[in-house]
């Protein structure tokens, strides 16, 4: 009978993950590219807001979009027609985007000069708040329809985003959410939080929001 | 969600043990992984089972220790454990401040495999 053996390991099972998204993080610090990850439920608004980032920017910046889309390419074609390159992956059923899809990406457009470009992740609250993409700033968007209620159900979302946009206020009439509480709960998971309250309907905050992005690229391009 | 991704990973870092190791079977895995980590453990084993068809870590069991939220107080420096991700959202129990930050509870750590 043979014996049972002990054999350490000690290792993290996302550190393969974790030495791609690093890659991915110094290739674009080379090319003076920020990427900026932007994650939320389906229905949000992240394309939404893609597209009034396009708008106000393409005139001073050179921006690409990496699109994630289970089967669909109606996301890229949207960016596309603003004449802005995009890129469509097709997660073929994955629930987020990893940082060797990421590369793929990279790979696929064919430019190297953007001063941003922008990731839209999979419409999801969990899966892709696990797996670093490698990009340099993480933003989410919630909307005022989900409920203030969100940061309690997926807590680790809201602790790793940079920038918090709550989309759709013009809805907050019509609606009991409470936007201190979602504050509130959200300051708690992550204090250091930015938190920005737009509609991409009626353009209320864009303007916050993309002075917060301009200062980021600044800075990002200072090193 | 996304236990699939989560168990090739632990596959391969399996498998390439193994092969360091001359194996010829892997019988346990020894996971730990955070409180906070929505994975399932009946799932990770089933999602295991499919991935490491006609390998040597084919029906392997994997063992999930969860370890404990963790959260440390800036103000006061204590530090304590949390049940649940609802408890995050809580002040400290000590001084009362609500500046606190988490310190364990989101790892995805292979331990060691016992193995023939």
């Amino acid at each position: 009978m043979d014996d049972v053996r002990m054999i350490e390991i000690k290792e993290d099972i996302m550190a393969d993950n974790n030495q791609v998204a690093a890659g991915v993080r110094d290739r674009l610090c080379g090319q003076k590219t920020m990427l900026l990850n932007l994650m939320s439920s389906p229905g949000s608004g992240k394309t939404s807001l893609i597209l009034k980032t396009i708008e106000a920017l393409k005139n001073n910046l050179k921006i690409g979009v990496i699109e994630a889309d289970i089967e669909s390419k109606v996301d890229a074609e949207k960016v596309a027609s603003q004449g802005i390159a995009a890129v469509q992956l097709r997660t073929g059923g994955l629930c987020h985007l990893d940082a060797t899809m990421v590369t793929q990406g990279l790979d696929a457009l064919a430019a190297q000069d953007f001063d941003l470009l922008i990731l839209e992740n999979v419409g999801n609250l969990v899966c892709p708040a696990e797996f670093d993409t490698g990009a340099h700033k993480n933003v989410m968007i919630l909307s005022v329809p989900e409920g203030d209620d969100k940061p309690i159900k997926y807590p680790l979302m809201f602790s790793i985003c940079d920038v918090l946009l709550v989309n759709k206020i013009d809805y907050l009439p019509l609606s009991d959410f409470d936007a201190a509480a979602l504050r509130k709960r959200v300051l708690a998971l992550n204090p250091k939080i930015k938190i920005m309250e737009i509609s991409c309907k009626t353009g209320e905050g864009i303007r916050d929001w993309i002075s917060w992005l301009t200062r980021e690229i600044a800075a990002f391009r200072r090193g | 969600m996304h236990e699939l991704p989560v168990t090739e990973s632990i596959l391969k870092i399996v498998l390439a043990h193994a092969e360091k190791n001359d194996v010829r079977r892997v019988m346990t895995i020894q996971l730990q992984v955070g409180r906070l980590s929505d994975l399932e453990d009946d799932w990770m084993q089933r999602y295991f089972d499919y991935v490491s068809k006609g390998t040597l870590a084919e029906g392997a069991k994997l063992q999930i220790e969860r370890t404990p939220i963790r959260l440390t107080c800036n103000a006061c420096a204590y530090i304590y454990t949390a049940d649940d991700a609802s408890q995050i959202d809580k002040p400290c129990p000590k001084c009362g401040r609500k500046d606190v930050t988490l310190i364990s509870g989101r790892e995805y750590f292979i331990k060691n495999m016992e193995v023939l």
